[in-house]
């Protein structure tokens, strides 16, 4: 373990660090274009340049590894020279284009050029390269090769990451640009993560661009509920709206990275068809009600039936839509109404999945079903078997879509004398039901995802429901105290807490031990 | 002058065909080497001869081999850097077209001793006569049993392929050349790992100019101690000055390493035409600082040049007289820089457009005083910060140039054109 000392102060780190990751270890942030942690080291942008003892010239500190004594100065006056230098050599032939550039705000040239530069430009402006702008290189993607500082970022997650090879430098010294692979279009299914590692302004988000100015947008940490993999991801909003889902990192489950679909889903979450109101079935058609009569007339109706009808008059199916925290809800309901409990993850036949991150389950938490014993889909077809053979008397559908799974679906739906639907969006099982109560999505409400390898993860809310939707916990934890079960929870970590202190595989787990990055069901963290 | 070893063509006629070059000594020193001496021996004879790289840094050949994992389970490749690129040199490419079995023998030995069954010559794509020649020598020495399997029946295998580039300066550097060899764009890499440990596909390498070769032979078969006497003993041995430029006879000259400029300039190349006086001399290619007519005493040999303030290089060496605009010449070489950088490294991409820009601007009159210093400032910038040496080779020039002949520089931004041009002629258009 080498003792490194940078700026004065002295740190311990793991043998082959780079200078750069010592520093950052001491939360000094070396500047830095071509350098990520999650692609080959190229060297080639020359701003990490430092100062190193008994070194006669300055070292890429990307590509230096610490060794024991090593004395860094990232603030000498012969460190500052070279990344003045370097910002002055990367803006001569840069447009300067920031009021029309959607970078601005998240810009590795601005931010540096204020933080190491902010010198007159010496080069006068008609000399500068012109290059190619605004050309769309695939569905997501637009490059701006003018504005692009060839750090070979984007090249490098073609070449090592996604193994496309679909992007490329051409020409030689000032006149080298990016450009499409020769016969390429850039339309891998991870695409999208060059925008986000592009230092500048050379590759931008089609989806994105000029919808909104970074700096008016707030964030939230997330989780990806498009698959079951469960990408770890930043929520981008503002006033309501989702503009944008960007990968977090979590070495864990995504690295760096996530999927085009993954990242494009937003869109479904902020749809057309959302649920604002709960309805009730009135003589011809729904009347919209409140969540108190509502739920009252839910639980009413829900309790006579299990009087009369005694244990498994009821059956509720929880979908692996649904977070842990609903899971446990919807079982403590149905441990209240003596109802047959029944899980389901379904998803289309023959969805794109590859062995990267995408993962044919479309579900975020068939995982978690599973781990509250709720994977047998069996049951659940048993369930509107029994539906269609009349023998149920009340079915509770929570985030499920059962037309779509279940080709007998609606005809069952249709026999059942009282259905509940609980659920986002306006779906075909909603025009059987008796009651519609409309939910939360995943970006409206705080709780955790239990991905495919058993990781807990969290998301927070960053978004408020539209309308009179509730988060699902809510919705539930409600139903529950009105059937006369369990208090209602107060917050998504309290039924979290009740879970964990219910079910073995979340014992000893809690929303602060899941952090940031999450823990793998079963594995409690220590204290 | 003495007697011709690498420049033996000039006096046999045919030399490159096979039989008169076996008629005349040919391929006894591979025979020497694969029969009696061990591939450790060779390592050893070339360290002691003190022969050092040809193609420009000047290198310790035997220690360059010595580099190489002494246990490897990977192949050992030996790339002939034949991509003569260099302004103002052109060695290379004669041994290659008049006597290319002198190479192929300094390849067979070569490889013999760092343990190598596959070489790759790597040569410059517009040396296609060279090309042509040295497929027609692999093709005799493999039919007659010097190349492929079991050479002379030692026992050695070796093959070897000629690689024509693609017209990129680039390639001429090591670890260029290697990317470029292996079919990628000739991004030179980041060192170390060095390419006797790191290099083509992967495995240990060995990058050996095509001149520091043809030395092998005669190291071999006359031995280090004759090699080490010619010349400094630091830096010794015959060496091909290629000299171009404003002299009576210009021309490749075999001669002792530590000959002096002057007499290179004035005794070989027969001085300056015209009854017009030196201005200035490059000594080693296009990359390095120029010398003025105060400082050509100096022997030619890696440490004098060295100490005298530039770089022997490719021994290049290029005679300007006083007709010469030192703007304009400036102007030309940053030209060729600004064409030739690879584009990687920030300062170097960016620098050398810049230079030849503000170079342009002077030679043409749109510039001003403080531009003279501005090409001091941004070559200070390029200079020991990128991957590879082109950005100093191109920053070193301007150094030189605006530093030793700074009256004209500062004359040109004055005037608002070139003095050495009559008022109202066309500058010369900067192309590039």
């Amino acid at each position: 373990m080498p003792t490194v000392e940078i700026d004065g102060r002295k740190v311990e780190v793991a043998d082959g660090k780079t200078v750069i990751q010592a520093a950052e270890q001491l939360g000094v942030e070396i500047p830095h274009y071509c350098w990520h942690p999650g692609l080959p080291i190229a060297g080639n942008c020359r701003m990490c340049l430092v100062e190193i003892e008994k070194q006669p010239k300055l070292q890429i500190a990307c590509n230096t590894r610490v060794t024991d004594g090593m004395v860094v100065h990232t603030t000498s006056e012969k460190t500052k020279t070279a990344q003045k230098a370097v910002l002055e050599f990367l803006l001569i032939n840069h447009p300067i284009d920031c009021p029309v550039c959607d970078q601005a705000g998240e810009c590795k040239l601005q931010e540096y050029y204020m933080d190491y530069d902010r010198q007159k430009s010496r080069v006068p402006l008609p000399e500068k390269v012109r290059k190619k702008k605004a050309k769309p290189i695939g569905p997501l993607v637009i490059l701006d090769q003018e504005r692009c500082v060839l750090c070979s970022r984007c090249v490098r997650f073609v070449d090592e990451v996604t193994h496309t090879s679909d992007l490329a430098f051409y020409e030689r010294g000032d006149h080298v640009e990016l450009d499409l692979a020769p016969g390429k279009t850039f339309d891998n299914p991870y695409s999208g993560n060059v925008v986000d590692i592009c230092p500048v302004g050379a590759l931008t988000s089609r989806d994105f661009r000029f919808r909104a100015r970074v700096w008016y947008l707030e964030r939230a940490e997330s989780v990806c509920g498009a698959c079951a993999n469960g990408c770890n991801i930043e929520i981008y909003h503002r006033e309501g709206t989702i503009y944008r889902f960007q990968p977090r990192k979590n070495l864990d489950v995504n690295q760096y990275w996530m999927c085009d679909a993954g990242r494009l889903s937003y869109h479904g979450l902020q749809g057309e068809g959302r649920l604002t109101r709960p309805v009730v079935r009135g003589e011809d058609e729904f009347v919209p009600s409140t969540w108190g009569s509502a739920l009252g007339a839910v639980a009413g109706r829900l309790g006579d039936i299990a009087k009369a009808y005694g244990p498994g008059s009821i059956g509720i199916i929880v979908s692996a839509e649904a977070p842990n925290e609903e899971i446990f809800l919807a079982r403590k309901l149905g441990a209240a109404l003596g109802a047959k409990l029944a899980g389901v993850s379904w998803s289309p036949p023959g969805a794109f999945h590859d062995d990267f991150l995408v993962k044919a389950d479309k579900n975020p938490n068939t995982r978690g079903l599973a781990l509250q014993g709720l994977a047998d889909g069996v049951a659940a077809e048993a369930l509107l078997a029994a539906a269609a053979g009349g023998t149920l008397r009340a079915l509770v559908l929570h985030r499920v879509d059962a037309t779509a799974w279940w080709p007998g679906a609606a005809a069952a739906l249709e026999r059942v004398p009282f259905l509940v639907v609980l659920g986002t969006d306006h779906r075909d099982a909603a025009q059987f039901a008796d009651v519609v109560l409309p939910l939360a999505t995943y970006a409206e409400s705080d709780g955790t995802f239990t991905n495919f390898a058993g990781r807990v993860q969290r998301f927070r809310a960053a978004v408020e429901p539209p309308g009179e939707a509730r988060p699902g916990w809510l919705a539930l934890g409600e139903l529950l105290e009105r059937a006369g079960g369990a208090v209602a929870p107060a917050r998504a970590e309290a039924a979290f807490a009740a879970l964990a202190a219910e079910c073995a595989p979340f014992a000893g787990s809690s929303y602060d031990a899941l952090g940031e990055s999450g823990c793998v069901a079963g594995a409690a963290p220590a204290g | 002058m003495g007697e011709l070893l690498l420049l033996r063509c000039r006096e046999i006629p045919g030399l490159r065909q096979l039989d008169v070059y076996r008629q005349s000594g040919g391929y006894e020193a591979v025979k020497k080497a694969l029969t009696e001496l061990k591939p450790e021996q060779l390592v050893e004879m070339v360290k002691v001869s003190n022969l050092r790289g040809r193609g420009g840094a000047g290198f310790p050949t035997g220690m360059k081999w010595s580099f190489l994992p002494k246990q490897t389970e990977k192949p050992v490749y030996l790339c002939v850097n034949a991509d003569e690129s260099e302004p103002g040199t052109f060695k290379d490419r004669e041994i290659m077209e008049d006597d290319p079995h002198q190479l192929l023998e300094g390849i067979i030995i070569t490889s013999y001793a760092i343990r190598c069954h596959t070489a790759y010559i790597y040569i410059r794509g517009e040396f296609a006569l060279g090309v042509e020649r040295l497929e027609a020598a692999i093709a005799e020495a493999r039919a007659t049993g010097l190349l492929g399997k079991n050479i002379l029946g030692t026992g050695f295998d070796l093959d070897v392929w000629v690689h024509r580039g693609a017209g990129a300066y680039i390639c001429g550097e090591e670890t260029g050349l290697i990317e470029s060899l292996e079919g990628k764009r000739a991004y030179p890499r980041i060192k170390p790992p060095f390419p006797a440990v790191y290099g083509l596909f992967g495995c240990p390498t060995i990058v050996n100019n095509v001149e520091t070769l043809a030395c092998v032979p005669h190291i071999v078969l006359r031995g280090a101690d004759w090699f080490r006497a010619i010349g400094p003993e630091k830096s010794p041995g015959p060496k091909l000055f290629c000299v171009s430029g404003h002299v009576v006879r210009p021309g490749t000259y075999e001669l002792p390493m530590g000959t002096s400029l002057r007499e290179i300039i004035y005794t070989h190349a027969g001085g300056i035409p015209n009854g017009r006086k030196l201005k200035g001399v490059i000594p080693g290619g296009a990359s390095m600082p120029v010398f003025t007519p105060e400082e050509i005493d100096v022997p030619m040999d890696m440490d004098s040049v060295q100490k005298a303030g530039s770089f022997l290089g490719s021994a290049g060496v290029m005679v300007m007289d006083d007709s010469v605009c030192m703007v304009w010449t400036l102007m030309v070489l940053e030209r060729f820089f600004h064409h030739e950088s690879c584009g990687q490294c920030t300062p170097c991409r960016e620098g050398t457009g810049w230079l030849h820009r503000v170079l342009t601007h002077l030679e043409e009159g749109n510039a001003n005083p403080r531009d003279v210093d501005l090409l001091l400032n941004i070559a200070g910038n390029m200079m020991g910060n990128t991957i590879c040496a082109l950005a100093d080779a191109a920053a070193m020039p301007v150094r030189a140039f605006v530093t030793k002949y700074r009256a004209e520089f500062e004359q040109h931004a004055a005037l608002g054109r070139c003095p050495l041009r009559p008022a109202g002629e066309e500058p010369h258009r900067a192309h590039g």
